[in-house]
């Protein structure tokens, strides 16, 4: 890269050519103040603050917009500069209230800082002020126009970052007011689309932004921050816990690694239940039906005690664990060395088991690995943008921004989803499919591609095999055949499968809208086939994603909390493993037997298991056939569940263990993308909770397995040196940056992007899916089709979310969306509460008319306690990974009342 | 068509239709009336007049002799209605729908001419009745508005008669793109906007800019108060905008071109709109222009109202669609405009200049006005003035020709205190300096600006702290608000300057105005701002005395301040 040299006040220094002069005088550690600027974003040159003299220059230029040249100079505190500057302020503090002693900035304002440092006061220009309205009708955001300053960093930051457009300057002169549309509030997000994800206030230089829930809570300046990982989806954003006497009062944007500074309404507004009063704060076992509170040590012997008798009694596979996908690798690891090494049993589990088991499965088998081959980072190189049965802005709202970005910057985005999603708005192509056809609909876009001749040969020679069978399967499903099944257009079939073939960089990204069927494997199969089929595989920007839902899902999967394998995917079946983690652990064997998955367990609750320990898991929201789980937990002997709040699922247990916060402990989280990263703690646990990975320890030792770490760095030591894509990563390396597994030493810098040059198997696989129409269809009874999933304010089952003083508030009640046509069948209007039901059970829920939903089909999430679905969803199961068939039940309506 | 064969015969055909408005007598017709269908003598009912004149002319049995022609704007506004009487060229004044039948039935039928209806320049007593022997039009050089008196500017026939769109014909077959540029560059032309860049240079800088497509941009946001000389040349001229515009795409290699024109000008954007579609219907615009593979289409862009899309990098992004705010340069059009793709953009009245200056030469047209600045330039004559209206003046032509003897000097013997130039962005020039020559140079010396043509006389009644306030009002009311110095700034300025002249001034305003100034002028982001205090600084520079008064003695000389107190 060519170079230029310039000096500044005297000072010569060098920069790459096109850099601005601000960035020169950074780099030479010269001061000038800014407004508008940020690095992140577009440059305006508008608040004028950072202009500087330069001899030539017919007037003082914006150094934030003006490009270095080559012998240039520059006089960055002239007198003109600095009379320009003070001429500003005062102009600026003119027209802006003087109520720092109780504005929430104070100490963190670059108004109030800059004053201070040139020494300007308020008065120089009398004149007249605006006075508007404090909006305050949220429980995110404050905003106080009456205190912006116009410099537009919120405007950029939801244009350019967050693709939202929310706000934009209204009027002009001096009018000019960043307002959403026609004057409307964030909260009338109807047409502010405001989606409350504060990145407006993030970038706020002033206090016109502020988070409502920090307002008068603490001083910045008493605040400490401590950097951590978000405890919410997989995207693993990481922000900065705002603590003040050894309390959460907030979150603020960091530089994360991942996300940039950008955040999701949950991330940056979801905090409230660390400190919420619902929280379990001393271990609780359960006498005459009810919860009295023990010691730990009480706790402890009786779950020793219980365990021990029905090991004692049925053996050790009697027994079963849940192991959690919030909780730290760390946790994980210990719970499947608990489950295998102390207790003696395969049969580990968890929610993995209802969201991403047939993505593992269908490509650890056609790739050799289950994770994201790509990274988020690699978002913006690709051409052409596939997602499929990912409502992405609302599940991973970051993650979504960022694909919503490229679209905006000329990538083709096509969606294939029943729904009509945010993201289906904005696609060049949105393919509503009839639910559960995507297997059709992916073997007729092979099926084109082959045709057509766009199929890349050399690929399919070099570096897979199986192909012929797949050819042969997929010869019949013709865009005119795939459309009866899809009901696709076979033209828009055409172009889709041109587009995806023909694209330099193509990324697939999916959800539970492809996993969560009978057929969820094979729906895996169909997307690992065409990827393969068109070598957009492999390199940056082409591959497949599966976006996983927790944030350390990915984590609790790669430590071996599922029943067939250990630490990083090294299956229990191989003797050889076995014997280097009976080595390791310190014991005789390892159990051979596979282990049972989540809906097996509950399944032989009563039967062949006795007793489970379920930790950070909440089936009987969760699960399908909810009414059938609760019915099998009372089956069980003993039920010891550890969480932080006392879930539905803990109602049923003999011991209630207290576990602590993401706040209040270390360990790492491992993101969709394979990024392990920090988590730190930056409070104490909440009364007489205790970290998961300490009660692990107690319980295990207490059995007669001595375990004990100084820290959850030692835990990641020891995961280390029994996986090999761990094998490079700890503690002192993730402080200086997070690492991407496969990270195989401590000299090896991770891996952005699986499958360069070989697949992890050796050969991808080709496999031939036939399409398989879902378990239960409408008929005349159950006249329509049921699709659950997440909303963005909520997260699972709402444990946390629903004990924010914030999300909850905002988003209070769950509704269903029933399309136009159908509401009028049901003769229903908006908030009218209709009963629905399925074969296996009910639930009372308000409508919510919408053009998201086509006729026929109704959605809702699965978060709401008071509307528990899943009481009607159905359990069938995949047969290959066990995932039930959440996305698709039969079910009947009616108006109540 | 096709070919430039096609082009000729056209322009052969129609032109023999038109002697008559040379002055050759038709054997088949009576007259020609050309009528002046410019905004200001539409807004003097001129339509009515010409209903009334085709009536008459039916009455009379004669409508099949005499063509009645709406043409562009001719000029003298404040006499408007106004028409010429083709083939003698008689210039009448002033036409009220009851005077038609006085035309038809005296002058047209028996050539007696309307003797109340003719000019008669200020104190003469004998009319004038020829238009090419009236001052006011003599001392003009018409280039920019040459077709304004001649054609029909609906009829794409007629601007051909008058070679129109031959040197696009030219530019297409005769010369490569960089000879286009060097003609334009030798040809001394500078940007008739107001800031006088080198238009050939600018195009020499798009044409070398990396990155494709490239855009040719037309700005036609016209807004300076009293200033409507692009309003003129759209409505009177289309179609030279569209032909200078075609001739720079093929220079710079572009396909695509934007006009952006005000909303507030309904008739220039229709008489536009018809333009570009007649071109299109003949070739001229589209694929394939004259069968010589060059592609060029253009497209309008309507404004909403917004003074500061006049500023180029404001236009450029009110025509992706963005808020019309302006953005920091470099880069520079020629490098980033529209789509941040490399953009020329001109004036309307640049652009109507290109066509003469490709056809003729450049060294005819530099041989017209003064060493650094070439050409003609159209003014909008307003204010205390008699011949308010257009007019076009090579330049160099001093102040008080301009004043004096085109625009017939002050009414009501009062005595000239200066000329505002320039706009919201210039300055006013007292009587001292009235013999400038009007050029970029000149101007700005006097810390006042070419502009884009707008020329406000001022006479001895008018308070300058006045002016002042009012430019600066206007400032206040079109600053954008992006950068703090113009939006804030500006209305303190105002404010002092509000105080001043309601006899609420203090000591020390002059200099807070001056300080104040400066900061703008030295930080704003755009043009508007980084000039917009200069009818502050202009009019205490020359008349610092009038805000003493104001401030010391509570006392305005003119009498135009509404003092409180």
């Amino acid at each position: 890269m060519s170079k230029v040299t310039l000096t500044i006040d005297g000072i010569q220094i060098t920069v790459p050519k096109g850099a601005t002069v601000l960035e020169a005088a950074e780099q030479a550690g010269i001061f000038i103040p800014t407004f508008c600027h940020d690095p992140q974003l577009s440059k305006p040159g508008a608040c004028r603050i950072c202009v500087v003299e330069i001899p030539g220059a017919r007037n003082l230029p914006a150094s934030c917009v003006t490009e270095a040249t080559e012998g240039m100079v520059v006089n960055t505190a002239s007198p003109a500069v600095i009379e320009a500057r003070k001429t500003n302020l005062e102009l600026l503090l003119a027209n802006h209230p003087t109520d720092c002693l109780t504005c929430e900035k104070s100490g963190d304002c670059r108004l109030q800082e800059y004053a201070y440092f040139y020494g300007v006061k308020q008065g120089a220009f009398k004149g007249e002020k605006h006075n508007y309205p404090i909006e305050d009708d949220n429980p995110f955001i404050v905003r106080d126009m009456n205190k912006c300053i116009l410099c537009g960093k919120c405007i950029r930051m939801c244009e350019e970052v967050q693709g939202n457009d929310v706000i934009n300057f209204a009027y002009r002169g001096f009018n000019s007011i960043v307002t959403p549309a026609m004057g409307a509030h964030y909260a009338d997000t109807e047409i502010s689309n405001c989606v409350f994800c504060g990145g407006c206030v993030s970038v706020c230089p002033v206090g016109a932004l502020s988070e409502k829930g920090m307002i008068g809570k603490g001083r910045r300046w008493e605040v400490k921050k401590v950097t951590t990982t978000c405890p919410y989806c997989g995207v693993g954003c990481q922000f900065d816990l705002n603590v003040k006497n050894g309390k959460v009062i907030g979150v603020t944007s960091t530089d994360g690694e991942v996300n940039g500074r950008a955040l999701c309404v949950k991330g940056r507004f979801g905090y409230g239940f660390i400190h919420h009063p619902d929280r379990l704060t001393t271990p609780l076992i359960k006498k005459d039906g009810k919860f009295v509170e023990a010691t730990w040590d009480e706790a402890v012997d009786l779950i020793v005690k219980k365990i021990g008798s029905i090991k004692e009694k049925c053996g050790p596979d009697a027994l079963g664990l849940l192991s959690s996908a919030r909780v730290t690798n760390e946790e994980n690891y210990l719970m499947n060395k608990l489950a295998r090494a102390v207790i003696g049993t395969n049969n580990i589990d968890h929610c993995a088991r209802l969201c991403h088991a047939p993505t593992v499965a269908g490509m650890a088998t056609a790739y050799g690995s289950g994770a994201m081959t790509n990274s988020f980072a690699e978002i913006p190189g690709a051409d052409f943008i596939l997602i499929s049965g990912t409502n992405t802005t609302d599940t991973h709202p970051v993650a979504g921004a960022m694909i919503k970005q490229a679209a905006r910057n000329g990538s083709t985005l096509v969606v294939v989803d029943p729904r009509k999603t945010e993201l289906a708005k904005l696609a060049k192509y949105h393919l509503q499919i009839k639910s559960g056809t995507d297997i059709a609909l992916f073997n007729g876009l092979a099926n084109v591609i082959i045709a057509e001749g766009l199929c890349d040969k050399e690929f399919v020679n070099n570096r897979t095999e199986d192909f012929e069978a797949f050819k042969a399967t997929v010869a019949k499903y013709t865009p005119e055949y795939v459309e009866g099944i899809t009901g696709i257009r076979a033209e828009t079939i055409r172009e889709v499968a041109l587009g995806y073939a023909k694209a330099k960089n193509a990324s697939i990204f999916f959800t539970m809208g492809i996993t969560q069927h009978i057929c969820g494997t094979h729906n895996v199969f169909s997307i690992a086939n065409l990827c393969m089929l068109c070598g957009q595989i492999g390199k940056e920007s082409s591959g497949v994603n599966p976006l996983r839902g927790q944030n350390n899902v990915q984590g609790s999967c790669d430590m071996g909390a599922l029943p067939v394998v250990y630490t990083g995917y090294q299956s229990i079946t191989v003797e050889e493993n076995r014997k280097k983690f009976a080595a390791a652990w310190n014991v005789q064997e390892l159990p051979a037997k596979i282990g049972l998955t989540v809906g097996e367990l509950l399944g032989e609750c009563g039967k062949s298991i006795k007793g489970m320990y379920i930790m950070g898991e909440n089936p009987v929201i969760s699960d399908p056939d909810a009414n059938q789980v609760m019915h099998e937990l009372k089956k069980l002997d003993f039920l010891v569940v550890q969480d932080i709040f006392l879930t539905e699922t803990a109602q049923f247990a003999d011991v209630v263990l207290p576990g602590a916060s993401f706040a209040e402990k270390d360990g790492t989280f491992t993101n969709t993308e394979r990024h392990v990263q920090l988590v730190r703690k930056a409070i104490e646990p909440i009364g007489n909770s205790k970290p998961d990975w300490e009660i692990i320890c107690m319980v295990a030792t207490a059995m007669g397995y001595p375990m004990s770490y100084g820290s959850a760095a030692e835990i990641m030591d020891e995961v280390a040196s029994l996986t090999p894509s761990y094998a490079g990563i700890s503690f002192a390396r993730l402080e200086k940056g997070s690492l991407q597994w496969p990270c195989l030493s401590a000299d090896h810098p991770g891996t952005k992007f699986l499958h360069s040059g070989k697949f992890a198997r050796g050969l991808g696989k080709f496999h031939a899916v036939e399409h398989i129409p879902p378990d239960e269809l409408p008929d005349n009874e159950y006249p329509f089709i049921l699709s659950t999933g997440r909303r963005r304010y909520h997260y699972h089952t709402g444990t946390m979310t629903q004990r924010t003083g914030a999300l909850e508030v905002f988003y209070p009640t769950e509704y269903l969306e029933v399309s136009c046509p159908d509401a009028e069948k049901l003769g229903v209007c908006d908030g009218d509460r209709v009963r629905v039901a399925s074969r296996r059970g009910q639930v009372e829920v308000a409508v919510k008319i919408t053009d998201t939903v086509v006729p026929g089909l109704v959605f809702t999430s699965f978060q709401y306690p008071d509307v528990p679905i899943n009481r009607l969803t159905n359990p069938a199961r995949d047969p290959i990974s066990k995932i039930p068939d959440l996305k698709v039940c039969a079910v009947k309506i009616d108006k109540v009342g | 068509m096709k070919s430039l064969d096609e082009l000729a015969k056209i322009k052969e055909s129609r032109r023999a239709a038109l002697k008559i408005r040379e002055g050759v007598p038709s054997a088949t017709e009576k007259a020609h009336v050309m009528m002046c269908g410019g905004a200001g003598c539409i807004s003097s009912k001129c339509l009515e007049v010409v209903d009334a004149m085709k009536e008459a002319l039916s009455k009379n049995g004669i409508a099949e002799q005499v063509q009645i022609i709406l043409t562009g704007c001719m000029g003298p506004c404040d006499m408007g209605p106004v028409a010429i009487v083709y083939p003698d060229a008689t210039f009448y004044r002033r036409l009220k729908p009851k005077d038609a039948e006085a035309i038809v039935e005296e002058h047209i039928m028996k050539g007696n001419l309307v003797q109340r209806l003719l000019y008669r320049a200020p104190g003469a007593k004998e009319p004038t009745p020829k238009v090419t022997d009236i001052d006011l039009f003599a001392k003009q050089k018409k280039i920019v508005l040459r077709n304004n008196f001649y054609i029909d500017p609906t009829s794409i026939e007629d601007y051909i008669a008058n070679d129109g769109y031959a040197a696009l014909g030219k530019a297409l077959t005769q010369m490569q793109p960089a000879e286009i540029i060097e003609e334009v560059k030798k040809s001394g032309l500078r940007g008739r906007g107001g800031a006088g860049f080198s238009t050939g240079m600018k195009w020499g800088f798009t044409a070398a800019a990396s990155g494709s497509p490239k855009y040719v941009v037309c700005n036609g946001d016209e807004g300076d108060p009293g200033a409507f000389m692009d309003r003129s040349v759209l409505e009177g001229d289309p179609h030279s905008v569209i032909e200078g515009m075609a001739i720079c795409g093929r220079a710079i290699g572009a396909e695509q071109g934007y006009v952006y024109v005000r909303a507030e000008y309904p008739l220039a954007i229709e008489r536009l709109d018809y333009a570009i579609q007649k071109a299109r219907e003949n070739g001229l615009l589209g694929k394939d222009i004259l069968g010589t593979g060059f592609n060029f289409d253009i497209e309008i862009r309507i404004g909403a109202g917004a003074f500061v899309c006049g500023e180029e990098t404001a236009l450029l992004t009110s025509i992706e669609g963005k808020r019309g705010e302006p953005r920091p340069r470099p880069p520079f059009p020629a490098n980033a405009g529209v789509w941040g793709k490399p953009t020329v953009l001109n004036n309307v009245e640049t652009w109507a200049n290109i066509p003469e200056i490709i056809l003729k030469g450049a060294a005819a047209y530099a041989a017209i006005g003064t060493e650094k600045s070439k050409g003609t330039k159209v003014f909008a004559l307003a204010g205390r003035i008699n011949n308010t209206g257009i007019i076009e003046v090579p330049m160099g032509t001093t102040l008080r020709e301009i004043v004096f003897e085109i625009g017939g000097g002050i009414p009501r013997k009062k005595a000239f205190k200066a000329v505002q130039t320039g706009g919201p962005s210039g300055g006013c020039i007292p009587a001292d300096y009235l013999d400038t020559p009007v050029d970029y140079d000149s101007l700005g010396a006097l810390g006042a600006i070419m502009g884009s043509g707008g020329m406000i006389v001022l006479d001895e009644d008018s308070c300058m702290v006045d002016i002042a306030k009012f430019f600066l009002d206007f400032v206040v009311d079109e600053s954008c608000g992006k950068c703090s110095p113009c939006r804030i700034g500006t209305k303190r300025m105002y404010e002092i300057l509000d105080n001043i002249s309601k006899g609420k001034g203090k000591e020390g305003d002059i200099e807070l105005l001056v300080e104040l100034a400066t900061t703008i002028k030295a930080t704003a982001l755009c043009g508007l701002g980084q000039t917009a205090p200069n009818p502050v600084l202009s009019t205490i520079r020359y008349f610092r005395k009038e805000y003493e008064e104001h401030i010391r003695d509570k006392k305005c000389a003119c009498n135009v301040c509404e003092l409180e107190e």
